[in-house]
């Protein structure tokens, strides 16, 4: 067996030690990248800038852990900017483990100093109301009654009481849904269930995967933007001038990239060099 | 009566909630919500359904030790585990500082993460073995790959700078994505569309009969 055939018939935990190493070792350096804002990602901030401060924004986290590398420095970086921005959040999860990992991003951005002098408050800046099993029934029925869908909070203080709920009753009170998603229930049921019926302003962050299924919302008009994976993330965070995990991890995203692309380049040199060979 | 019972529901609710859709006003909208809150009722059932069968299926794994039998003990274990802490620290049990939380963080987020990181390594083995320009069509999608694979992170800047704005990576990657992707995505979301459309109707008439009595 000649070096190209062997080559071509590579053990494939090859591939995955040198994967591995591209994506572990750029972690423990930090390299400061050239990222663009694309217009996709920008759209998402001049809406998010447009607000003024005291709105009321609503979060959906619908995701869980698995997807989290690319979603919750997404969350840290939308709930640093709303915090920074005086902007009131009401968190709530489609995914049973959203509310917690809500929980976990609000541990992160209160470690930063500037929304640490800020001091938000639960329940004034902001609030998490839990998940509420019924998938895009939830999103349909938060359109008459938010209250009757999330009638407690997480913690079990009744949705009422909370300051930041009073005069809460529907989308008509909310001023921007930001989704973060990673399958279903998703972006998909918010622009279905709520944009297309409610008229609400939704801009979502996805992961790289689900990201390319909801570019034609964006070209609808359905969509304000989207923060499509790592990527995506990054650029929001360069955008509200606040670099962060997402830029962070990019180094290691590039360099896994590079390696991947440098792979199917060999494969396929080795592909025609060994049917040029047998052909001749 | 079996099986007239579950259409004539299926047929009721699900024209009432067509109509509220188009006509949003009482007394259509009082509907909508009595449905949705049944829904929830209905919904919270299949939680508790949901978590009976897993225990059900694992049981009779351990029980019968067919393939795998040792992971049913743990799937038990995991269970009650998560299950009793969660009572044990009441309502904020999502709160940091509690137990649950702390299990939570140090056991099922990176468990689930490295579940779905695995992933890399099989996408790029199966990048290496797939994208082979073996005809004019694979080599397009090899291309494709290839340019949004690079574009979509800053390693294509670098090696593109120094083509003119408009003819970089990055640019190339917009592009693709907004149109030829976006164009291909809308095609299959209308399709599927179409066939929900379809699919609904032969149930809410009572034609497609297969979820209420098996047939």
């Amino acid at each position: 067996m000649s070096f190209l055939e062997k080559l071509l018939a590579i053990d494939r935990r090859i591939i995955f030690l040198f994967i591995a190493i591209a994506a572990a070792l750029p972690l423990f350096f930090t390299v400061k990248l050239h990222i663009e804002v694309t217009p996709i990602v920008n759209n998402v901030y001049n809406a998010l800038e447009a607000l003024p401060p005291g709105s009321k924004v609503l979060l959906s986290m619908d995701y869980d852990p698995g997807s989290m590398p690319e979603l919750q420095p997404m969350a840290e970086s939308f709930l640093r900017y709303c915090f920074l921005r005086d902007l009131k959040v009401i968190i709530i999860g489609l995914w049973p483990n959203g509310p917690i990992q809500a929980n976990i991003a609000l541990e992160e951005v209160f470690k930063d100093e500037e929304v640490k002098n800020r001091n938000p408050q639960y329940g004034i800046d902001y609030v998490n109301l839990g998940y509420t099993v019924g998938n895009e029934v939830v999103v349909e029925r938060m359109g008459s009654d938010i209250p009757a869908t999330f009638p407690k909070d997480y913690t079990g203080n009744k949705t009422e009481d909370l300051p930041l709920m009073k005069g809460v009753k529907n989308y008509n009170n909310i001023d921007f849904v930001y989704n973060l998603s990673a399958g279903y229930p998703g972006t998909y049921e918010w622009v279905i269930f709520a944009v297309d019926p409610y008229k609400i302003k939704l801009a979502a962050g996805n992961t790289a995967v689900q990201a390319p299924l909801v570019y034609p919302y964006v070209q609808s008009g359905q969509l304000i933007g989207v923060l499509g994976g790592m990527k995506g993330g990054a650029e929001f965070e360069i955008a509200t001038g606040k670099p962060a995990k997402a830029v962070k991890y990019m180094f290691s995203q590039s360099v896994t990239h590079a390696v991947i692309c440098f792979f199917i380049l060999i494969g396929n040199f080795a592909y025609f060099a060994t049917r040029k060979k047998k052909g001749s | 009566m079996r099986r007239e019972v579950p259409l004539a529901i299926t047929a009721i609710v699900g024209f009432t909630l067509i109509v509220v859709y188009f006509i949003p006003h009482p007394p259509f909208n009082h509907f909508r919500n009595f449905f949705e809150d049944l829904f929830f009722i209905v919904a919270a059932f299949a939680i508790w359904l949901g978590c009976l069968n897993l225990l059900k299926v694992n049981a009779d794994r351990f029980y019968f030790k067919r393939k795998g039998w040792p992971f049913a003990i743990v799937v038990w274990f995991g269970f009650f585990l998560m299950v009793i802490v969660g009572f044990w620290d009441g309502r904020g049990f999502m709160n940091p500082g509690t137990t649950f939380y702390y299990l939570y963080d140090i056991l099922y987020y990176p468990l689930n993460a490295t579940m779905f990181s695995i992933l890399a390594f099989f996408v790029a083995s199966a990048s290496y073995r797939a994208f082979r320009a073996r005809n004019k069509e694979a080599t397009m999608l090899l291309v494709a790959a290839m340019v949004v694979m690079l574009g979509r992170v800053p390693f294509g800047y670098y090696l593109s700078s120094w083509l003119p704005e408009g003819w970089r990576l990055g640019n190339i990657t917009d592009w693709v994505m907004d149109f030829p992707q976006t164009a291909g995505q809308r095609a299959i979301m209308i399709g599927i569309a179409l066939g929900i459309v379809s699919s609904s109707l032969r149930v809410l008439l009572g034609l497609e009969r297969t979820f209420a009595s098996g047939e």
